[in-house]
């Protein structure tokens, strides 16, 4: 319960990009995403042309500078990654401040790089400008199968619900005089996780049950009808489109 | 006119052999606010889980407003009977009270303008009209049950059947319950074992013992029969006396 009223992720905000309906940005992240992996990795220029683009969609949907960069270390593991390809590739190999760096290394870790950042900040400005229950309906409406949005649509309800239970099972057990200090205290907490793992899969169960009780047949109804007009697809669409025009010149 | 609910020797063995009901008779008039009375392991909840075809019986027929459960009339009773579970989390399970409420009513066909309309007025009802756009895990338990009220109540239901409604709410919420329910125009079922709520909510109450109906009349007589409640594992909170009159109807 504790937890904050709006999402980690989502900006409120009522800005032109804010107001498109989820299945056209969503669309147009997917597009973009793969145009920026298209692109060759030694088209410098072209990759500095996306990140304009997204600086441009960042103001359009008048996002704070700050706001990004905090919300891109789940990057963080791919860049690591990255930079241990370098060092530890083959080929030709040129000294960089003192270390003998691989060529082709170098340029595989900027690939991986350029390519992940980029689609990283697409779908952070996705996630600020869109609710995270927006996302699935756009989903759903994309044809997604209706079982993957059911599923991520459940986490977004129960996530809360089952940290809360994992919170006060921490709580029993220390009350109880149980601290977590190294390995050997292992055993309690797997035993814990699978009481979690129980209980959680026990609700499921009545919650199916609640959902069969009030019509539920295997599809979600769609409840919101949010379609998109020509005009709204054409604004969404100018993202990836733009990105396609840099390719197109960069070859 | 029919009965809401009719349930006629109605026995159900789990599968594992454990005989849960033994022949349940109980009839339910329209409009009548019925209490369920029994200990834990009565059988309560295995009744309540025939009401609306979860468990099918093994031997016995259940029937709601003329519409026995069968298989292939699933769907309209579950639509009649509207089930609101003990803990509102395994009720609530879309991302918002808006969605929540509509979830039922765009299972059956519902959409647009008239699909707005019956969520609004089942929120007013329960008076949360206010918080249609929040998620429900922002919201107080008491303020939950009543959600869970609306989702069932969206449905139309020709009884709302209520398992352990009092449970963990806190005095106040326990009592804006009792008057959204008493303000409600449907017949109801309330399984418990809060004495003191089904006294202050129901004219007729039901004790459930051993898996068969040991007792049906006015609540307020079932409650003076210690004998009674004492054979039943029933028992009133410690300095709880039945009132003189009633004053509530």
């Amino acid at each position: 319960m504790g937890s904050g009223h709006a999402h980690r992720l989502y900006l409120p905000g009522g800005s032109p990009v804010h107001r498109l309906p989820a299945q056209c940005k969503l669309l147009a992240v997917v597009g973009f995403a793969l145009v920026v992996v298209a692109t060759p990795r030694e088209r410098l220029w072209a990759f500095a042309a996306y990140a304009l683009l997204l600086a441009g969609v960042a103001a359009a949907a008048r996002i704070p500078p700050a706001f990004v960069p905090r919300r891109m270390v789940v990057e963080l593991p791919f860049m690591l990654f990255a930079f241990l390809i370098p060092v530890i590739g083959l080929g030709e190999r040129t000294v960089v401040l003192g270390v003998s760096l691989s060529v082709p290394g170098l340029w595989a870790a900027w690939n991986i790089l350029a390519k992940a950042t980029l689609g990283v900040v697409a779908s952070i400005l996705l996630a600020a400008t869109t609710e995270p229950r927006a996302v699935l309906l756009g989903a759903q409406r994309l044809r997604v199968p209706g079982l993957l949005v059911q599923i991520a649509m459940f986490m977004l309800r129960y996530l809360d619900v089952i940290m809360d239970e994992m919170r006060r099972m921490r709580i029993a057990r220390e009350s109880r005089g149980f601290q977590a200090r190294d390995l050997r205290h292992l055993p309690v907490i797997a035993r814990s996780a699978g009481a979690l793992f129980i209980r959680s899969y026990e609700r499921g169960e009545r919650v199916h049950l609640a959902m069969l009780s009030r019509g539920y047949s295997g599809q979600m109804p769609i409840i919101d009808d949010i379609s998109a007009t020509a005009a709204q697809w054409a604004v969404a669409l100018a993202l990836p489109a733009a990105a396609l025009a840099v390719l197109g010149l960069s070859l | 006119m029919l009965n809401s609910l009719e349930v006629s020797r109605l026995a159900y063995a789990y599968p594992d052999g454990t005989q849960a009901l033994f022949g349940v008779d109980l009839t339910i008039g329209r409009g009548e606010r019925v209490a369920l009375l029994g200990p834990n392991g009565a059988g309560k909840t295995t009744l309540v889980m025939h009401l609306n075809g979860i468990l099918t019986a093994g031997h016995g027929t259940v029937t709601v407003a003329g519409t026995p459960v069968r298989r292939d009339t699933l769907k309209e009773i579950r639509q009649r009977v509207g089930l609101v579970f003990q803990d509102p989390d395994d009720q609530l399970f879309m991302p918002t009270v808006r969605d929540d409420v509509a979830f039922g009513p765009a299972n059956s066909g519902l959409r647009g303008e008239e699909l707005e309309a019956v969520v609004k007025s089942a929120l007013e009802r329960v008076g949360m009209l206010e918080a249609a756009d929040r998620p429900p895990h922002h919201l107080s338990f008491g303020q939950r049950r009543r959600v869970a009220v609306a989702t069932v109540l969206a449905m139309e239901p020709e009884i709302l059947v209520l398992d352990e409604p009092s449970s963990n709410l806190d005095p106040a919420a326990r009592r804006e319950l009792a008057e959204i329910l008493r303000s409600l125009d449907v017949t109801v079922l309330m399984v418990t074992h809060d004495l003191p709520y089904a006294l202050e909510l129901c004219e007729r109450s039901l004790i459930l013992s051993d898996g068969v109906i040991a007792a049906d009349g006015p609540t307020r007589d079932l409650l003076a029969d210690a004998e009674l409640l004492a054979r039943h594992r029933l028992e009133l909170p410690y300095g709880f006396a039945i009132p003189a009159a009633q004053e509530r109807g």
